[in-house]
């Protein structure tokens, strides 16, 4: 359950003076969905690319599967699928002619092939598009198309660069739901990079935060939270029929509030180290002010990577100046 | 010793290692090579330069054939004297003045050819997304090079074999007279070497596909190198040659046959005069040397064809340095395509 199938140690890339990835440790278990977040250029294709051989780390070690990435890339890219961020298709083959190539450069014989692709193609919805020409998918297909393509060699893991990128969101969520089937009933380990923080805080099981070639911070949602070291880790909006000093005074002594912020004449955020819901709806209703409603905010990914962007913008600034 | 013993070691296990990936990844190889061949066949830019071909080479054939059969119309003597001197071989290399030989089709055509095989090889896959996909398959990055260029060597010999037996096939059925064995064997000969001078202009192209990231920026850099050599390369060298070869610079015949030389060998340096040269040594075997000669040597020298083997020894050099120049453009194509980084767009 908790074999590792990827391992970073010290993972270094350099272009010139500059680092591309920077000393990342990580290790990913077999079974779940890890998400790799980071802006642009943050370095999550060159540690992707790194992870498959096709690109040599200047230091450190990748392991994929067991194997060493750099030194037998063709057995991981056995057993791994790749999905790349801008992935092409020969055009004037079908979408059917296109993943049977996949297959034989895979060496699978042809008969297997042609079920394997029309049960692929069927699971991601292109079965009447099967013989259609790949030059006239629609973006949302050709990504479809490109999650057949990567399954075709049965791989025990499949890495998406960017999978939803330029998708509506309708395409999104069945791209999402099928790689979410796809690890659920198939136990493929899924690696996902995005700058999609929603997206990724819909499916991934765990998260790292990828800033400047430096993974900032890894975990699930509340661990990645706590990391993050918010003074106010807990927020309640609590909206009342009227706020008065005494309710504001009355919420200050509370255990574990830190302090409370009126919003408007209704409304107020009450900032806390502990969840206290429960003892600000108390108080609330013993001074009769009215509630009306009382809400736990769930820091999104939003505010987990907004605060991370702001340290990454701060130091950034700080070693220019 | 112990070094060469380790060194033996390392070899031995990159042979095997290599033998171990080659049986293991030949089905992958093949499915690249057919691929490749199939777009080339379904390619219309590759369709129009083989009918192209075919018809320029048609219509220079025509020509041949009406201007050996007047000549053998003339007399019936002729025919008997048209066996002895290698008449069959004319038909690649005679011309009544109104269209160009086939060898000057070829000479003309075959780097055309070569550079529409090879400009976007590897650049168009880049640009399309389609290489990071195809390097995330299980199969060795050279394989995808290597494929490239033996789908392309395919295409190519299949045309110029093809050709040339419809060439033989034509003119046997026309004039009514059949090569000769040795006949048979010069053309052979000739083929090999257009299939090789075309594999040059192949590589070339390979080569600037994998240097640039555009494909017209590669077509234009092959275009430019071809037009350079068919065209402005002979120009260079006669203006040298003029003031190289001034009369009076010169003191002694030595240093004249000397300059000669040096002439030559700078007009070698391009590879449209190397095949110029050896098919002009192929299909005419009158012809007996390709450098300067006096007098003094060619008295005594009875006029009269060279057997095959000759022919071939002087066209030796010729051939390898075709051949040698195109491993080197494969060569480096190779190296920098293996230390490219796979990085989409």
């Amino acid at each position: 359950m908790t074999a590792p199938i990827i391992e970073l140690d010290q993972l270094t890339k350099k272009y010139d003076d500059q680092y591309a990835v920077d000393h990342l440790s990580l290790t990913i278990n077999k079974g779940e969905i890890f998400g790799l977040l980071g802006p642009n250029g943050a370095g999550k294709s060159t540690t992707i690319l790194m992870m498959l051989g096709l690109s040599e780390p200047s230091a450190g070690s990748v392991k994929v599967c067991g194997l060493n990435s750099t030194s037998e890339p063709l057995a991981v890219k056995q057993r791994v699928g790749y999905l790349p961020d801008d992935l092409g298709f020969y055009d004037d083959m079908t979408g059917f002619e296109n993943l049977i190539y996949t297959a034989r450069l895979n060496g699978i014989d042809r008969k297997t092939a042609e079920e394997r692709a029309l049960q692929l193609l069927k699971r991601v919805g292109l079965l009447d598009a099967a013989h259609k020409k790949s030059g006239k998918y629609s973006r949302g297909m050709r990504q479809r198309l490109g999650l057949a393509d990567v399954l075709m060699k049965k791989p025990e893991l499949i890495i998406l660069d960017e999978p939803t990128l330029g998708i509506d969101p309708e395409g999104v969520r069945e791209l999402l739901q099928l790689i979410r089937h796809l690890n659920q009933v198939e136990g493929i380990t899924v690696l996902l990079s995005s700058h999609h923080l929603h997206q990724v805080q819909q499916i991934c099981d765990r998260v790292g935060i990828f800033v400047q070639g430096k993974l900032l911070a890894e975990g699930n949602l509340e661990e990645l939270a706590e990391k993050l070291y918010f003074e106010d880790l807990f927020v309640i909006d609590v909206r009342v029929d009227h706020i008065d000093q005494q309710l504001i005074k009355q919420l200050n002594e509370v255990k574990g509030v830190n302090r409370v912020a009126q919003i408007s004449d209704k409304e107020m955020a009450v900032y806390g180290e502990s969840n206290i819901t429960t003892d600000i709806a108390n108080i609330i209703i013993q001074t009769n002010t009215g509630l009306q409603y009382i809400q736990q905010r769930n820091y999104g990914l939003d505010e987990i990577y907004h605060r991370y962007f702001e340290g990454a913008d701060h130091s950034a600034k700080n070693t220019k100046s | 010793m112990q070094r060469i013993q380790s060194l033996k070691g390392i070899f031995s296990k990159w042979i095997y290692s290599s033998e171990n990936n080659n049986r293991d990844y030949i089905p992958a190889f093949k499915a690249i090579v057919r691929k490749e061949f199939t777009d080339y066949l379904t390619s219309w830019r590759i369709i129009i330069l083989l009918l192209l071909i075919v018809l320029t080479c048609a219509g220079s054939l025509y020509t041949a054939i009406t201007t050996i059969q007047d000549a053998l119309n003339v007399d019936e003597e002729a025919k008997n004297i048209a066996r002895s001197s290698f008449l069959f071989l004319k038909l690649f290399t005679i011309s009544d003045g109104t269209l160009p030989s086939f060898i000057s089709f070829v000479t003309f055509l075959g780097p055309l050819l070569g550079i529409a095989l090879g400009f976007d090889a590897i650049n168009t896959e880049r640009n399309k997304g389609t290489l990071s996909r195809l390097m995330a398959q299980p199969i060795p990055r050279d394989y995808v090079l290597n494929a490239k260029f033996t789908a392309a060597l395919i295409l190519n010999s299949l045309l110029f074999v093809a050709l040339g037996l419809l060439v033989m096939a034509l003119g046997t059925l026309i004039l009514g007279i059949p090569p000769t064995l040795e006949e048979f064997f010069r053309m052979s000969c000739f083929l090999v070497l257009c299939i090789a001078y075309t594999a040059f202009w192949l590589n070339l192209g390979i080569l600037f596909s994998v240097r640039f990231k555009q494909a017209a920026t590669s077509a234009l850099a092959s275009i430019a190198i071809w037009l350079f050599f068919t065209m402005f390369y002979n120009m260079i060298v006669k203006v040298l040659s003029q003031t190289i070869l001034n009369p009076e610079n010169i003191s002694s015949t030595e240093e004249a046959l000397n300059k000669q030389e040096f002439v030559l060998n700078l007009m070698r340096l391009s590879p449209n005069y190397l095949y110029t040269e050896s098919t002009t040594t192929l299909l005419s075997p009158s012809v007996r040397t390709l450098g300067p000669y006096t007098v003094e040597q060619s008295t005594g020298a009875i006029a009269g064809p060279l057997p095959l083997s000759q022919s071939l020894l002087l066209i030796w050099p010729q051939l390898t340095g075709l051949i040698a120049a195109t491993l080197i453009c494969f060569a480096v194509s190779y190296t920098i395509f293996m230390r490219q980084e796979i990085r989409s767009k």
